[in-house]
């Protein structure tokens, strides 16, 4: 019989019926967060692109080349499981604040051409 | 982050998430019948790239800390909801040339606002997807041309179908400022970078032109610049569209059914590869 009720091909050879039984997906059915660095060009850094679901490293791989890998320049790609990433909390933010009393620590905290105006006029006088 | 804020925030990643991957449905279903072998191949590319824009979307959303299986039983449920303009028909394959030069430029104007936005996550899916619209534009407008400049048949073919996807499109930037729910708010958070009525002032400006110029209409009598630079237009029927996104539009039912289907019959893949023993998590982020 031939059913001709949508456009959908899936439609008329499935047969998919009306009937509305709820479909549901289970907590962890879509797997594992992974996180993918890929790398533009060699010896460049490893960038975080974004993730991808997968059931193992492997898997990852696949998928991460697939959604980040298949358009722009990419010659490697790292995956790592979000899970297994360390990171600190957004909130302690203010703990990377510089210190702005370590002036030692930065080129601008030493001032030479004042030391070296000031031996220069120093010279010039005693002439 | 403000309770609000993440809310509005997941709600309207969601539903673009939703409407990328629903979004592939009908123009799926043109891929064996889309005229030659170059834009056979053209279509698959096209497609595929709408279900990894579904894809970054659901990341990005993720962020914020709703679950992937959670966002897919809201769509599942109908509790959720995706783009209106998915559940009108792709008659001819006109229709699907349309949809690949207007649809996807009406999504770039949208998208393009949007990733100059207040969160980093959302962004930089935005970003990346832009870059991949362009081609989706390219394409499209390349089909477009081809039937417009082709004989009688194919112009008509064409000029039918601007006829009906001429209203779904003014629909597509969504409901007038003066009744948009959350239109204002969103603003002030920088979470939609421009109003409904301004996106859809801006898509006439630059695709009308590019249609008037290959001596196709538009259904649209009113259709015209003002000297002040706005575009004048009949309003669509905001009646239909609200009926549309309740469920009573021509193809609700059976796009429903088929991401039914498609999530049932993947299922078995699905469990036969998980890992019992690995951690759930979200993002970094
Ligand atoms: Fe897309
Ligand atoms: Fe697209």
């Amino acid at each position: 019989m031939m059913n001709n009720d949508s456009l959908d091909p899936r439609v008329n050879r499935l047969h998919l019926s009306d009937a509305a039984a709820p479909v549901i997906v289970n907590d962890g059915e879509n797997w594992n967060i992974y996180e993918v660095f890929h790398q533009e060009k060699r010896g460049a850094h490893h960038e975080h692109v974004g993730c991808v679901h997968a059931p193992s490293p492997q898997l990852a791989l696949v998928f991460a080349k697939e959604q980040f890998g298949r358009r722009k320049k990419c010659v490697n790609i790292w995956v790592v499981r979000s899970a297994d990433i360390p990171a600190f909390e957004v909130e302690d933010e203010d703990m990377f604040a510089n210190n702005a009393d370590k002036t030692y620590r930065d080129a601008s905290g030493f001032k030479v051409m004042e030391k070296i105006n000031k031996y220069k006029a120093q010279q010039r006088g005693e002439k | 982050m403000p309770v609000d804020y993440r809310r509005q925030l997941i709600r309207l990643i969601e539903q673009h998430a939703h409407s990328e991957v629903m979004g592939a449905l009908p123009e799926g279903t043109w891929i064996t019948r889309a005229p030659g072998f170059k834009r056979k191949l053209a279509l698959i590319a096209k497609v595929q790239d709408e279900v990894g824009h579904g894809q970054l979307l659901y990341n990005a959303a993720e962020t914020l800390g709703k679950r992937r299986e959670a966002m897919i039983n809201d769509l599942l449920s109908g509790k959720s909801k995706y783009s209106n303009v998915f559940n009108y028909p792709a008659e001819t394959w006109a229709d699907v040339t349309v949809i690949g030069f207007l649809i996807d430029a009406a999504a770039i104007v949208n998208q393009v606002a949007n990733a100059k936005g207040s969160y980093g996550p959302y962004c930089r899916a935005l970003d990346r997807i832009c870059y991949e619209e362009s081609f989706h534009l390219k394409q499209g407008h390349d089909a477009f041309i081809e039937l417009a400049t082709g004989t009688n048949m194919q112009r008509q073919m064409l000029q039918e179908a601007l006829n009906r996807w001429w209203q779904p499109i003014m629909h597509f930037f969504g409901p007038p400022d003066k009744t948009s729910v959350h239109g204002e708010k969103l603003m002030q958070w920088k979470v939609k970078m421009a109003s409904n009525d301004d996106m859809r002032n801006q898509f006439p400006d630059a695709y009308v032109p590019k249609i008037w110029e290959l001596g196709m209409t538009l259904p649209d009598a009113a259709l015209q610049k003002n000297e002040a630079g706005r575009w004048q237009y009949t309003d669509p029927d905001w009646n239909l569209f609200f009926k549309v996104i309740n469920g009573e539009g021509p193809c609700n039912a059976e796009r429903m059914k088929v991401r039914k289907w498609a999530e049932e019959s993947g299922r078995w893949v699905r469990t036969a590869l998980m890992s019992h023993t690995a951690a759930d998590m979200l993002p970094v982020a």
